[in-house]
């Protein structure tokens, strides 16, 4: 099949990335001692080095094909790899401490991160429903993994049966939806399902397939109403791996979606939108309602993970250039949101013990003023309020929802956006104005001193050069839908009558 | 540079004892506020004796304040007779206010605060007759208006202080509106609020109309109109004059300072500022005369019953500034402003004088349970004396010159206002000779009704508070006589300069030649009125309640003020606490707060609980969701979709 061994060149990375996993493997397997430390060591060098690849290759301006179409690598791809290997780097790096504290740190935990890692890459990368099918699944078991991975802790086990079992039901769903495509359309290639829906053609089957991939999807992202493992899995499995589950595998499964639906499903947009704008609305309102009576800080934070990914379906919604800009920039700024806001959690512990609540927090700003103060930004982002990173976020994916005539999703957008304030505010008012019951411990650690202090300085501070983000989205945008940004088409209400010359 | 220094300087002092006060103590706080203030009343003679007679009126202009489009005004001191008097009068009066607030107030815990709120009262004061356009000088009313605010509620842990104070304050707010209106309705026609613009636009703006809430009105009648409701507020006139005798409430300096002597006569300076306008409207002037008199008459009958002899006093400078009002009204400017400068004399005489007794009394305010205090306080009896003939008018106290002076314009005046306010004057001035005569009865003659323990306390006043009574009673003797010539006898016309609307041949010339019935009646009807107050409350003591029950209403309504008070009540007040309290528990507490806050926070909590009950923790329980979930998104989707 392969005749041309260049064909290979634009999966590099992902090529690199499996050897870097099983070479991390046999080394954990066959050397002697206590290997942990140096296959984390190395596998967070090769993450570091594969994102480097990234940025370096050339052919950015693109598309380049690989496996036979198969697969693809072109700016978008790119931009999603890159968000989601700092994604999985910045975890692990977090993760490492953590585990070191908890005595539980083993090789296999970071070669698993980086097999979820290669199979995210190859989602992000597909150009078949297939290719994406395996990515899912290379991602996935992996995380079942790691979800189950401090097995001696019922919790945690816990976590991760439901996620696999849970997680085995979407991939019925997914395969069930892409089967149904295969089907009616005779293909699975993304080229080939794009010329058909170009000729104008469409049956209803193919269209039932689509809203069952859009399930499956749903489910990996946590969007209503396919969030239900979210909070109990987020809660019972070990913190970082919490972390890790928030950010990365996030990024990669709306990544999917954005190219499965925009790509050979865009024509259909119409069709489809329908489904995403009601996932969208459901997961903003939940996200936002339910989040209010959580008392353990890991499931707010899964709560609000399920709002954050509304907020991001609201670009894919829209279907424009626009819109998948707005979904990158989100994807970014929340992944330093979240990153940020866990190294605080993962160093909550109270005379070495950890600690989860969330009134635990309670007047961090007496005994740990930075610490809080940097919280205190990452909550008013997550809240949306300006000048922050957060508001940015927000304030890119309602606009492309105003440009195309999604009035209702955006003003649904805002309105959850202040309930969800509530409970960002509620953890700044324990921190700064509840007296303290019992200090924290300081946060300790040069990683997550690093990702905290760094992620809230670039909240803080993202709004002076915002530029450097949005091009490289608009750029990626550009690439996946292949149509630049419109210039704006104001709507007619907003028009003053004597505006136009 | 003498008028800033005479106007600024109160403001030096008032800040360093207001905001060092703690610090310096009461000593140096009180030290140093009359340092600044006795600065400031020699700056202001020095101002006065180089500006009169013949100086030529100037204006210091300190710096640009607005300048937007057509409106441009700057921040200036108006240097002219007008205003030196004024300088003069209250740096004068305050100085001793000061010097007297040193003794009264010795046992005081606020010592610094008082003085400062003093001194920053003085400034406004100074800063609103020395200014050069109206949006300035309305700088100074509302400054004024928050220092008498201020000093109102001083002992601010009494609740009718407080209450006195918000009177104070509301009421002369109905009075701003009508001035800001004013001053607005001054800008629509002039194109400027600049005094010296105004005046030389004025004669030829005589005729002009202007439409208001859909009327065509005269411009100069509704522009006057609207400033003299500013300046019925201010000078507590009949209908906008109930905050006065609440006021009593502060201490005694400030009544005698701010609701006696100074800011209450604002209104009186403010209409014969703009005499070049009032001149132009006969309605307006009309009305001046007619609220004048009335409120002459109306609160001399109230100043004839009350037993608070703080209260007879007050409604005594009510009925003063009625004088004062249709002297205006008739056209005698000078005139008004004469009887202003020497009632601030006398007047601050009698409160300052007043409070001495108070002093004495073990803070006794009730006439009823005084008397017999002539023997024990000789010098504040004598210094009553002289503050009640000159409030009479007897001859040759400072009152005599300028109240007949008064009666003889309003009866010089011919017009139809004038013999009613003439009458009404003559009533007054009847009721006042009597109830001065009854104050004095009262307070210093007869059986001591006050119990043993008070009386063995009574006590002259310590040097300090008695020395600034004698300054002023050396005002009341000698204020009329000196001023005589100049404010309305034959040097008038080159000592007002065109300070004031007047010329050879107007009321006040008229008034030198009037029937001699007309000087000599007024003395007359003194006489019978001291007559009467000595029959009353020392020969025959039976008499004033055998009155009362003779003419048991008329007593009633005179004694509850004409129940001005109770009238306001209920047509404004009661109404608009009725409408607050529906507001508030309905409007704002049942809809508002129910639909908006509270629903809302009602509702989110719900949908939270119900969100977190939702998730139960079975497995079975997510997968069905699941299921269920994808099926309605697929049937919704296939029932909704276009194809």
């Amino acid at each position: 099949m392969i005749t041309d061994p260049l064909a290979l060149m634009p999966a590099l990375p992902e090529v690199l990335m499996a050897l870097l996993g099983m070479g991390l493997l046999m080394t954990g397997v066959f050397r002697k001692g206590d290997t942990a430390p140096l296959v984390c060591r190395v596998a967070l060098i090769g993450l570091a080095l594969v994102a480097a690849l990234v940025i370096s290759q050339p052919g950015w301006g693109h598309a380049a094909p690989a496996f036979g179409g198969l697969f693809v690598n072109d700016a978008f791809a790119r931009f999603a790899k890159l968000l989601t290997l700092a994604g999985s780097g910045l975890t692990l790096a977090l993760a490492l401490d953590w585990l070191a504290r908890e005595k539980d740190l083993r090789f296999e935990f970071p070669i698993l991160i980086v097999f979820a890692t290669l199979g995210m890459m190859m989602m992000i990368s597909a150009n078949d429903l297939m290719a994406a099918y395996l990515g899912v699944e290379l991602q996935s078991l992996a995380l079942y993994v790691v979800a189950a991975y401090q097995r001696d802790n019922t919790r945690s086990t816990e976590a991760g049966l439901k996620y696999f079992v849970l997680g085995a039901l979407a991939s019925g769903l997914l395969l069930y939806g892409m089967s149904l495509v295969y089907g009616f359309a005779g293909t699975t290639n993304f080229d080939g399902l794009r010329s058909l829906a170009d000729s104008g053609e469409v049956s209803t089957g193919v269209l039932v397939g689509v809203v069952f991939i859009i399930a499956g999807l749903a489910f990996k992202v946590s969007a209503v109403p396919f969030h239900m493992w979210t909070p109990d899995v987020y809660e019972g499995a070990p913190t970082p791996v919490t972390a890790f589950f928030s950010v990365a595998p996030k990024i990669a499964a709306l990544a999917l979606l954005a190219r499965v639906m925009i790509d050979p499903f865009g024509p259909y947009t119409d069709d489809w939108r329908q489904v995403v704008v009601l996932i969208s609305i459901l997961s903003m309102i939940l996200g936002a309602f339910a989040a209010i009576a959580q008392n353990n800080i890991k499931r707010l934070m899964a709560y609000s993970s399920i709002g954050h990914v509304g907020y991001a379906l609201i670009g894919i919604a829209a279907g424009t250039t626009e819109g998948i800009r707005g979904l990158l920039v989100y994807l970014a700024i929340y992944l330093i949101m979240n990153v940020g806001t866990f190294a605080l959690i993962l160093s909550m512990r109270r005379r070495g013990q950890r600690v989860e609540a969330i009134t635990d927090l309670t007047g961090l700003s007496r005994t740990a003023p930075l610490s809080a103060a940097a919280m205190g930004v990452l909550m008013f982002s997550m809240a949306g309020i300006p000048p922050l990173a957060g508001f940015f976020g927000k304030f890119y994916v309602f606009m492309a929802a105003i440009n195309h005539g999604l009035y209702t999703l955006a003003v649904i957008g805002v309105l959850s956006s202040v309930v969800a304030a509530f409970y960002y505010l509620r953890i700044v008012k324990l921190m700064f104005f509840d007296e303290p019951v019992e200090a924290l411990d300081p946060v300790s650690g040069t990683a997550p001193r690093l990702v905290l202090y760094g992620g809230a300085l670039a909240i803080c501070l993202f709004f002076l050069a915002p530029g450097v983000l949005v091009t490289g989205a608009e750029a990626a945008a550009v690439a996946l839908t292949g149509q630049p940004v419109a210039p704006a088409p104001v709507p007619s209400s907003l028009l003053s009558s004597t505006a136009l010359p | 540079m003498l008028a800033v220094g005479a106007v600024f300087l109160p403001l030096i002092g008032a800040l360093i004892a207001g905001f060092r006060g703690r610090t310096l103590g009461d000593h140096k706080s009180q030290m140093v506020t009359c340092g600044f203030m006795a600065a400031s009343t020699v700056a202001s003679w020095l101002l006065f004796f180089l500006t009169v007679p013949g100086g030529e009126a100037s204006s210091v202009s300190l710096f640009t304040w607005v300048s937007s489009g057509e409106l441009s005004f700057e921040w200036a001191l108006r240097v002219d007779p007008l205003s030196t008097v004024m300088l003069m009068t209250v740096t004068t009066i305050s100085l001793l206010v000061h010097v007297y607030s040193i003794g009264y107030m010795h046992h005081d815990p606020g010592v610094p605060r008082f003085m400062a709120y003093l001194s920053l009262f003085t400034f406004f004061m100074l800063m609103l007759v020395t200014s050069d356009n109206l949006v300035q000088m309305f700088f100074g009313w509302e400054g004024v208006g928050l220092a008498s605010y201020l000093l109102i509620g001083y002992w601010y842990e009494r609740p009718s202080a407080n209450a006195a104070a918000i009177k104070a304050f509301v009421v002369n707010r109905v009075g701003d509106f009508g001035f800001t209106l004013g001053i607005f309705g001054v800008f629509m026609v002039f194109g400027t609020v600049n005094l010296d613009a105004i005046f030389a636009a004025a004669p030829g703006m005589a005729d002009a109309t202007v439409s208001f809430l859909g009327i065509e009105w005269h411009a100069m009648t509704l522009c006057c109109l609207l400033l003299f409701v500013g300046a019925m507020g201010k000078s507590a006139q009949l209908g906008l004059h109930t905050w006065l005798p609440d006021a009593m409430e502060g201490p005694t300096p400030v009544s005698a300072l701010i609701h006696a002597a100074t800011m209450v006569t604002a209104g009186v300076f403010m209409v014969a500022r703009l005499s070049p306008l009032f001149v132009l409207s006969d309605t307006a002037m009309a009305v001046v005369t007619l609220v004048g008199a009335a409120t002459a008459f109306f609160a001399a009958t109230i100043g004839c019953t009350q037993h608070d002899i703080k209260r007879v006093i007050a409604y005594s400078t009510c009925s003063q500034l009625g004088y004062m009002f249709f002297a205006l009204g008739v056209g005698a400017f000078g005139t008004g402003i004469f009887h202003l400068m020497t009632h601030a004399f006398f007047k601050a005489l009698l409160f300052l004088g007043a409070g001495s007794v108070i002093h004495a009394m073990s803070d006794e305010q009730d006439m009823r349970r005084m008397g017999g205090l002539w023997k024990l306080i000789p010098v504040t009896y004598v210094l009553m004396w002289i503050g009640s003939l000159a409030l009479m008018g007897v001859p040759p106290f400072a009152g005599f010159y300028s109240k007949d002076m008064i009666l003889e314009v309003a009866f010089a005046s011919h017009s139809f206002t004038g013999s009613i306010a003439f009458l009404l004057g003559l009533a007054a001035a009847g009721m006042t000779a009597f109830y001065s005569t009854r104050l004095l009865m009262l307070t210093f003659h007869g059986k001591p009704r006050a119990n043993e323990r008070v009386m063995a306390h009574v006590h002259e006043s310590p040097r300090v508070m008695i020395w600034p009574l004698v300054g002023l009673a050396a005002g009341a003797v000698f204020a009329g006589m000196l001023g005589y010539d100049a404010f309305v006898g034959e040097d008038r016309l080159a000592f007002w300069g065109t300070a004031l609307a007047q010329h050879a041949d107007d009321v006040t010339a008229h008034a030198h030649h009037v029937p001699g019935w007309v000087k000599t009646l007024p003395l007359i009807v003194t006489a019978a009125g001291v007559a009467l107050g000595w029959l009353f409350y020392i020969a025959r003591t039976d008499l004033p309640a055998r009155v009362c029950e003779r003419f048991p209403e008329t007593y009633r309504f005179v004694f509850n003020k004409w129940y001005f008070d109770e009238l306001y009540d209920r047509i404004f007040i009661q109404p608009a606490f009725r409408i607050g309290r529906g507001l508030w528990k309905k409007g704002d507490g049942a809809v508002i707060d129910g639909l908006g806050p509270d629903g809302v926070a009602t509702v989110t909590r719900g949908l939270a609980r119900v969100f977190s009950r939702g998730q139960t923790g079975y497995l079975y329980h997510y997968a069905f969701v699941m299921i269920i979930g994808l099926a309605g998104i697929v049937t919704w989707f296939l029932l909704t979709s276009a194809r």
